[in-house]
């Protein structure tokens, strides 16, 4: 019997969603937050053998519990291997050896650019976010990047206040041109749906949406005209093996 | 071989006002009672570089010690942001700082440039980005191939400050678990001051062992507990429900002030 939607979260399906993408994935790439929590339930029932990189320089590490940073003792323990910041980005993640990067931002475009600098002005920000980190080139050069985003009309703006991260800039070509070694942005996945780029514009369009959801209440909360792809499809809801192995993780 | 001096003496001797200080540890090893010191020592103009500014140089910020900030990422990690970081870029609270950012990828390339004391370090990344426009990169074309790549200035602080776990007598220091830019930046820096958790009479070996032999080093500074509220791996652990009382805390400058007065500079160095 599967779990009905009514006792799911949106935050619930938001990470299963992310999980199921990694079923093919032989590494991904993770910050904190959900997308942590994402990759530790996707080797927990999705993929056993995919193999976490932390930006920490923890390479293969195999959390139990979810770490709240990125370089939570755990993560050093149980890593395969364990490398500097600069080996991290010169020797894995520059040369492309990461498969799916998992990121997060404050403001996306609708060509899956990303801003977590400032709100406002650089010189004279509104509210200054904590900057760049390792984003700009874990995006140019991992083979896919999965952006995961809590979707308002804040968030999905028409237009970013700074780039932080090349996505597709400013449509087909842009990455070709800027010399960058992986697809970009594939998929957003919100709490209300799954938005993806059209292949023809790179334009981000919805593509899927989670149980329940209404296309109408995507668009309100997208600060550009959402474009819906005409095979639209709803997410499969959670299965009860996802969710209790979800919760059981957010529990340890 | 390193001096082996308190901690009190080493940044008495180390650190002047004005200088450029790395107070490095990226997540593990964060050498706050260094930092704690210098507050103590009330150090001012100082232009504080580092990764990840982490809660160390809010506090620091939030003391009114930096005139110059350089960084990659001020957040606190898994929680939100720094709110004295951004009560100081925001509203110039206590006092403007002036910043520089790169990416994670240019500050360690930027590190790693100093310790090979290179002018500069070639690299692909910024391009496409705002960040290109913000701050101190250049385009520059590889004379082989002409691929077009960007340099980044090597980082050349006056003093590097480190934590690890051990040192031996001579001040051979042996750090593990996850390692950073600790080494890179000792090398890259004029000075150097490594805080231990403790002395040994001799580096027992460990998987992942980073050893920094003494000679390259010019202090080392006993700390137990020098790195809490970050960690130490295998000898203490991070304080996780800190990083979220931060979070709570520091949002209000008489709290921040009033916190620091009582667990900084009210305490005699730990």
């Amino acid at each position: 019997m599967s779990v009905t939607t009514r006792e799911v979260t949106a935050g619930e399906t938001q990470t299963i969603v992310a999980a199921r993408r990694l079923r093919d994935t032989k590494t991904v790439f993770i910050g904190v937050g959900r997308p942590s929590t994402a990759a530790i339930l996707a080797r927990m029932v999705i993929n056993p053998d995919l193999i976490l990189v932390y930006e920490s320089g923890t390479i293969g590490a195999k959390p139990f519990h979810i770490p709240l940073s990125i370089g939570d003792g755990e993560l050093a323990q149980t890593a395969d291997s364990v490398v500097t910041v600069p080996e991290m980005f010169n020797y894995w993640i520059g040369p492309g050896r990461i498969d799916v990067a998992f990121l997060g931002a404050a403001q996306i475009d609708k060509h899956a650019n990303l801003n977590s600098t400032v709100i406002g002005e650089y010189e004279h920000p509104k509210t200054r976010l904590p900057g760049a980190g390792g984003a700009p080139e874990i995006a140019a050069s991992c083979g896919e990047v999965i952006v995961i985003a809590p979707h308002a009309k804040r968030t999905f703006v028409e237009k970013l206040d700074f780039v932080t991260t090349v996505g597709h800039g400013d449509g087909p070509g842009s990455r070709e041109r800027l010399g960058f070694r992986g697809r970009g942005p594939t998929a957003v996945i919100t709490d209300l749906g799954v938005l993806e780029p059209d292949p023809a514009t790179c334009e981000l369009m919805l593509t899927e949406i989670h149980p329940g959801g209404e296309v109408d209440k995507v668009r309100e909360e997208t600060g550009w005209e959402l474009k819906v792809a005409e095979d639209l499809k709803t997410t499969d809801p959670p299965t009860d093996e996802e969710l209790s192995a979800l919760r059981e993780l957010l529990d340890r | 071989m390193a001096e082996m001096l308190s901690l009190s003496d080493a940044i008495a001797e180390l650190v002047s006002d004005g200088d450029s200080v790395a107070l490095e540890g990226f997540t593990h090893l964060i050498p706050f009672a260094a930092g704690h010191e210098i507050i103590r020592q009330g150090r001012q103009d100082l232009e504080l570089i580092r990764m990840t500014p982490d809660l160390l140089y809010d506090q620091m910020i939030g003391m009114g010690i930096a005139r110059r900030l350089v960084f990659s990422y001020g957040g606190n990690p898994g929680v939100g942001g720094l709110h004295r970081f951004r009560d100081a870029i925001e509203h110039d609270w206590p006092r403007a700082v002036e910043i520089e950012e790169h990416s994670h990828a240019g500050m360690a390339n930027r590190y790693a440039a100093g310790a090979a004391d290179m002018p500069c370090a070639v690299m692909r990344g910024y391009v496409g980005t705002d960040l290109m426009s913000h701050t101190t990169v250049a385009p520059i074309t590889c004379p082989f191939t002409g691929e077009r790549l960007v340099a980044v200035p090597a980082l050349r602080p006056d003093v590097a400050i480190v934590h690890a776990q051990e040192a031996d007598r001579e001040g051979n220091v042996q750090l593990w678990g996850i390692p950073g830019v600790q080494k890179e930046a000792v090398l890259a820096s004029q000075r150097s001051l490594v805080t231990v958790e403790r002395i040994v009479d001799e580096l027992e070996p460990r998987p992942g062992g980073i050893v920094i032999p003494a000679w390259v080093i010019s202090v080392v500074a006993e700390a137990p507990g020098g790195s809490r509220p970050s960690y130490s791996l295998d000898i203490t652990d991070r304080d996780n429900d800190f990083y979220r009382f931060w979070d709570k805390m520091s949002r209000d400058r008489d709290q921040f002030t009033e916190w620091m007065n009582e667990n900084v500079l009210g305490l005699a160095t730990r």
